[in-house]
């Protein structure tokens, strides 16, 4: 019974060690650093990475800005809510000004809704920028199933490019309150 | 007046105040398991779809009851009397300060019944893990903090108690492998408490008013701080058992000193960085934070799991192949005891720990791999595989032994008894497998409806594909499963303390809930020092390998791990680009 018993020699670093530990050792080893270099060699060739952008902002500066956003581009408007359909430029779109458009495009989470909707246009990249203006919400995008989180006072920027059509819906994957369960937003992708 | 007493059974030794305290501790953490396992059947089949039996506020509050008495309040009692078996009993010493020890256990007691009144009460629906700016009544975190503070000193109860035992001499040579499990687990243990106390003090306060406001990235940062390093408790503690268990059920020792005690070192320096895997999402953290805490320090501590995986396993085939089951690959594992539940306990928890709770933990912890992954119901399928398979299962086994040493009864049921490991583990191996599926499909954790039938009336539609919703009733039957199993646990142990026929004729009642045996039990005046075997003079090794089948057992795992780890990352690879 000697694991509950001390070792047979005070110093156990001198102990001998089994040969089948040090094979499993050497090749847990391996492995553990093959995946340890996965995630930065996914930085330089893998496509799914999360932008490190990250600003402070105040609630109402997001709002503001989600807000003006959603007057200019409104197409229509869905649900009881009257929620805005938003259809902004991409990235390298040209604007009437002559200029390029820089995509961005703004999706607030708040107690209980994803606000505005968005149109995009497939494969065709946007800089999307996500925030909460009270708890924290989880985007989780279904049924591509991406999912990050939102916290309040904090603005993420991420540049996604939807490789695929259709009508997609955000449900919110952090408990927000009793409500959480109906906190859907959409976003529609077309040809 | 002596206060040691000897168990006839084991050998083993127990003082007498540090036998009250693991008792009171075993028990109050077996009724926190109550609590928790009712709610989980709540739970259960509130998220079974066409069954939904709870209304939203009931179950988030159910929930938030479930996680903290599940994950809290029942491991950290039935580790501090781990703690307690480790110091006092396995080195043969007295315990440093028993009154210090009752008045931890006052206030963890104290402050378990506050939070859960809290919760109870109905303004508190905030989760175990209360991110802010949500906000519970304060007493809910004023309980935690108490909780905290009574396990902290517990903790130093334990180390008091090391360092007596090397002023008296109390044993030869080097504390046991299991007690420096222990060591590992109380190190763990007071980093976690500082952490909880980082930020669970302020947050009690911004409950009151007096601080306005918490950043929620930092909350998060740190909360995780104590609640990733709190798991680590866990595993370090049902290591520690699992090593326990296979000296206890077959006189293995380890295969060796080093590799072992080495593997509980890297937990002790590389485990408390984790708390980035929880925040691999998190806006404002940069990439290179993420990968170097997630992997540095995760995959050195993986590593200590992937050797405790083969070295316990592979002690038991040691030991096995002595008494002479040397046929084949596996004939030591056909021929272990299989109805003795101590030991069916602690093998089913190996292998679905590692298997499925391994695995997925890692693939989980990749930085790139979360996004596909985060806060969906595969994250809740992972840790029920870790904590509730892994260490409650653990922990199941060892109450068994611990019926008649500890508390000197007979066992009542073993018949049943010899069932029950199976049952658990079952159900919960169905709940688990289902949990990662439906996730997988993206199926929310924390989601009282997953049909959105609310969202619907207000015309914003969604509906997972029909596999999910299936999926998700199979959870709900494993959850059954696994409720009955951890009832039938309850019963056994429960229905021993009251009505096992008594080895020892003062084993009455309250002696079951903490009180002394009769004086005369306690026999011994100062015992024989714990005293390791001579060194062992057979050749190590030389002549190959010592434990062929656990080792092909191991690489089954690794091959497991290495294709599944790769089919995630294929899955990413099919998702939106982002960037
Ligand atoms: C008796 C069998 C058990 C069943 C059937 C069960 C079932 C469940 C269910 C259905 C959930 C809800 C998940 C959600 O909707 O997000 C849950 C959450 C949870 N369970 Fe269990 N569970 C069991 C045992 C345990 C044990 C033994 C532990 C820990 C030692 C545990 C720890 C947790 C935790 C930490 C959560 C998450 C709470 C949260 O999200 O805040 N469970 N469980
Ligand atoms: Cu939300
Ligand atoms: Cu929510």
């Amino acid at each position: 019974m000697s694991a509950i018993l001390p070792p047979p020699e005070r110093i156990w670093w001198n102990l001998p060690v089994g040969k089948e530990e040090i094979v499993w050792i050497a090749l847990s080893l391996t492995w553990c650093l093959i995946m340890f270099a996965m995630m930065p060699l996914w930085h330089f060739y893998g496509k799914q990475n999360l932008s490190n952008e990250a600003y402070r902002i105040t609630a109402s500066q997001f709002e503001a800005r989600t807000k003006a956003m959603a007057d200019q581009y409104e197409v229509r408007t869905e649900s009881a809510m009257n929620i805005p359909v938003v259809h902004p430029p991409a990235i390298g779109d040209a604007l009437p000004n002559g200029e390029t458009s820089t995509g961005d495009v703004y999706m607030l989470g708040r107690l209980w809704q994803w606000w505005p909707m968005l149109e995009l246009e497939k494969d065709k990249s946007y800089r999307l920028h996500l925030s909460s203006l009270d708890w924290q919400h989880g985007f989780s995008l279904q049924p591509i199933n991406i999912n990050m989180q939102v916290l309040p006072d904090y603005e993420m920027v991420l540049t996604i490019t939807p490789d695929t059509s259709g009508e997609f819906t955000i449900v919110c994957n952090e408990y927000c309150g009793i409500n959480h369960h109906t906190m859907l937003g959409k976003i529609y992708v077309k040809e | 007046m002596s206060q040691y007493r000897i168990c006839p059974d084991s050998g083993l030794y127990f003082d007498k105040s540090a036998e009250s305290l693991m008792k009171v501790n075993a028990v109050a953490g077996a009724v926190a398991l109550l609590v928790a396992g009712v709610l989980a059947l709540l739970l259960g089949l509130t998220r079974w779809p066409s069954i939904h039996l709870l209304g939203a506020a009931d179950f988030y509050m159910t929930l938030t009851a479930h996680g903290l008495n599940a994950l809290i309040y029942w491991m950290i009692f039935f580790e501090i009397a781990i703690l307690y078996f480790a110091s006092s009993t396995l080195l043969k010493c007295r315990l440093a300060g028993p009154r210090w020890a009752w008045l931890g256990f006052a206030l963890m007691i104290i402050g378990a019944v506050t939070t859960n009144v809290a919760i109870f009460q109905g303004n508190s629906s905030v989760m175990m893990t209360s991110y802010v700016p949500m906000q519970a009544a304060p007493h809910f975190y004023l309980g935690l903090i108490l909780f905290a503070v009574g396990a902290l000193i517990g903790c130093f109860v334990f180390l008091g108690t090391l360092v007596i035992a090397k002023q008296e001499n109390t044993y030869v040579g080097s504390v046991p492998l299991v007690t420096f499990g222990a060591i590992t687990a109380c190190i763990i243990a007071v980093f976690t408490i500082a952490s909880g106390a980082i930020i669970l003090i302020p947050t009690f306060l911004w409950s009151i008013g007096l601080i306005g406001h918490i950043d929620s990235l930092m909350y998060r940062v740190i909360w995780w701080g104590m609640g990733h390093s709190s798991q680590q408790i866990n595993v370090a503690a049902h290591v520690s058992v699992w090593y326990a268990v296979a000296a206890i059920a077959f006189g293995a020792k380890p295969m060796s000193e080093k590799v072992s005690r080495g593997a509980f070192l890297l937990y002790i320096l590389f485990l408390q960085l984790a708390c980035a895997h929880h925040i691999l999402v998190d806006p404002g953290v940069s990439s290179s934070w993420k990968i170097f805490n997630t992997s540095y320090a995760m995959y050195l501590a993986v590593l200590a799991s992937m050797i405790h995986g083969l070295t316990v396993p592979g002690s038991m085939e040691v030991a096995q192949r002595k008494k002479g089951y040397t046929n084949g690959l596996f004939e030591w594992l056909r021929k272990a005891p299989w109805g003795n539940p101590v030991f069916s306990g602690v093998f089913l928890s190996i292998i679905i720990f590692g298997f499925i709770g391994g695995i997925t933990g890692v693939i989980m912890g990749t930085e790139q791999i979360n996004l596909i992954i985060h806060n969906t119901y595969y994250v809740t399928g992972h840790f029920h595989s870790t904590v509730a398979v892994g260490t409650t299962l653990t922990f199941m086994a060892l109450t068994f032994f611990l019926i008649p040493v500890l508390f000197r009864r007979q066992m009542i049921m073993p018949g049943l008894a010899k069932w029950q490991p199976y049952l658990f583990a079952g159900g919960m191996t169905i709940l688990i497998l289902f949990m990662l599926g439906a996730g997988t499909l993206g199926v929310p954790r924390r989601h009282w409806d997953m049909g959105f039938a609310d969202a619907a009336s207000m015309g914003i539609k969604f509906e997972f594909p029909g596999m999910a919703e299936t999926m998700m009733a199979l959870v709900g039957i494993g959850a059954v499963i696994a409720v009955l199993g951890g009832a039938i646990y309850l019963l056994i142990t429960v229905g021993s303390l009251l009505f096992g026929k008594k080895l020892e004729p003062s084993a009455g009642l309250l002696q079951s809930f903490g009180v002394p045996l009769a004086a005369s039990c306690y026999t011994s005046e100062r015992p024989e020092p714990a005293k390791g075997p001579a060194a062992d003079l057979e050749e190590h090794g030389s002549a190959g390998f010592e434990a062929p089948g656990t080792f092909v057992l191991a690489m089954l795992l690794l091959v497991s791990f290495v294709v599944y780890y790769f089919i995630n990352w294929k899955y990413l690879a099919s998702v939106w680009p982002l960037s």
